[in-house]
């Protein structure tokens, strides 16, 4: 909903840390969830991800969540799917130049980055170009199974 | 001053020391000089010389010529089209790439396309929405944006693959480009995404139309803040404006268009409209030529294009120089070597 949406950016810092401490969370899940199977909790988790960020931001479920980079607004929202920032055609009260009725997401992104500590930074990041086949598909399971490998990984 | 050697159409100038194409549009930047490009509309036509018709009016005022790629939405001739038949005969094009009608796999065979006939500068864009132009019905693609589309046009270049990782044999020797529009919000980070798009490959700059010269000059200033001058050539937008009514016209359809109303007055209040439109053009071409970090201007003068040469010329940015165009070193000896 477009009102909640709003909202989520006014509160990107709250929500920003409360992803935080559910991903670390997630993480310590992470020998639990193996067990259970990654495959297995497909299904559910997407479900429920695509319940709560649905409604709290609008989330299109493209599975590869760059929420944290973007003040909480979601990028694929924006009519162009933009993952890198604006486009040049954002009118001059910060509508959307292909929807009007709306607020261009990347200027609600700018302000919902300066909510967070080094959401402006983040915001830097250069995106790469979206995997299409991960459409639907759950970015928090895939974010625990591959923070949990480099871990694995680096760990002593 | 000789920025190139004679171009042979069909065969790339030697690529020197420091650059990444054989384009002459890098060289005359790289040597520091204010260069000077201009916008070609493609025309809606299957007919060569409607192209080679409307890039003559450039001769002799522009480094380069950008060929637009679908702009405003609106169907016309492709613009790797458009490019391979200026190539031909030795002008330097500009390839526009819009991420809006093509995905990746189409967008990847352009590039190498564009670049086996001759092309050396590709201008990485998003594209204007579909709304905007003829083809409203149409999918709008957007598979890349225009941040990744440049960072897969370097991947090209530099580290010959694709995006998929699957090798190239001879990699396109290119100059990328992209754009960027400080006179639309949020005006505080327009810098911070042209850093990201030099971060991401951008070697030159072509902003939308700046009319507002205390935005230009205040993004500009954040440009040198973030030390970005020098690691890309900044060319600033600019055009003439051909009456008020058709100004504030532009300014509520043309997306991206901010034209402040001291402008449209000044307009209004003149006896000849399009000439006043044209005396703007000349201040803001001068005015850019006094920013610090500013490379060059780009002309877009839509359905005005024969304008473009009087308003370079009385500017006077070129200083005396006389820009390649096929005709120039007519019945003068070749600056080339012999081979």
């Amino acid at each position: 909903m477009y009102a909640v949406r709003l909202w989520s950016t006014r509160h990107a810092r709250g929500l920003e840390l409360f992803y935080r401490r559910f991903e670390s969370i997630l993480l310590r899940l992470h020998g639990i969830l193996s067990a259970i199977g990654y495959a297995r909790l497909e299904r559910p988790t997407a479900a429920m991800e695509r319940a709560v960020k649905g409604f709290l931001f609008d989330c299109q479920m493209c599975g590869q969540c760059v929420l944290s980079s973007t003040g909480m607004s979601c990028p694929m929202n924006c009519p162009k799917n933009l993952r890198n920032g604006p486009c040049g055609g954002v009118r001059g009260d910060g509508r959307c130049e292909v929807k009007p009725e709306m607020r261009c997401v990347w200027v609600e992104a700018y302000e919902g980055s300066r909510r967070i500590p080094g959401g402006v930074t983040a915001m830097q990041a250069l995106q790469p170009a979206v995997d299409r086949r991960l459409q639907g598909t759950s970015s928090w399971l895939r974010v625990v199974r591959e923070k949990s490998a480099i871990n694995k990984r680096t760990a002593p | 001053m000789i920025f190139e050697d004679e171009p042979v159409p069909g065969y790339p100038l030697p690529i020197l020391a420091g650059h990444t194409s054989p384009g002459r549009l890098e060289r005359v930047l790289r040597a520091g000089v204010f260069a000077v490009t201009a916008e070609l509309a493609p025309p809606d036509s299957a007919d060569p010389d409607d192209v080679y018709r409307r890039a003559r009016v450039f001769d002799g005022y522009v480094d380069a010529i950008n060929a637009t790629d679908g702009s405003g939405a609106n169907c016309h001739m492709s613009s790797l089209a458009v490019c391979a038949l200026l190539t031909r005969i030795g002008y330097a094009p500009v390839m526009q790439i819009s991420c809006r009608d093509r995905n990746r796999i189409a967008i990847q065979g352009d590039i190498l396309g564009g670049a086996a006939m001759g092309v050396c500068n590709m201008l990485c864009l998003t594209g204007d929405g579909v709304q905007v132009g003829d083809h409203p019905q149409a999918k709008p693609v957007f598979d890349l944006d225009c941040i990744s589309l440049l960072g897969i046009a370097r991947m090209l270049r530099d580290e010959h693959h694709f995006e998929s990782g699957r090798k190239i044999t001879f990699a396109p020797r290119v100059f990328l480009g992209a754009a960027e529009n400080p006179s639309v919000p949020p005006y505080e980070w327009r810098a911070q995404r042209l850093a990201k798009k030099v971060a991401a490959g951008a070697q030159l700059i072509q902003t939308q139309y700046c009319y507002d010269t205390v935005l230009l000059r205040d993004f500009m200033r954040r440009v040198e803040d973030l030390g970005l001058i020098g690691q890309a050539f900044i060319l600033i937008g600019v055009g003439p404006l051909r009456s008020a009514k058709a100004a504030d016209w532009m300014r509520t359809h043309v997306p991206g268009m901010h034209i402040p109303d001291a402008i449209i007055k000044r307009l209004a209040g003149a006896q000849d409209q399009a000439r006043e439109g044209r005396n703007i053009c000349v201040e803001l071409i001068q005015e850019c030529r006094s920013i610090l970090g500013v490379s060059g201007v780009h002309v877009m003068a839509y359905r005005q294009e024969e304008s473009v040469a009087e308003a370079i010329d009385r500017s006077g940015v070129l200083a005396g120089r006389v820009p390649w165009f096929p005709e120039r070193d007519r019945g003068q000896p070749s600056n080339r070597a012999m081979q």
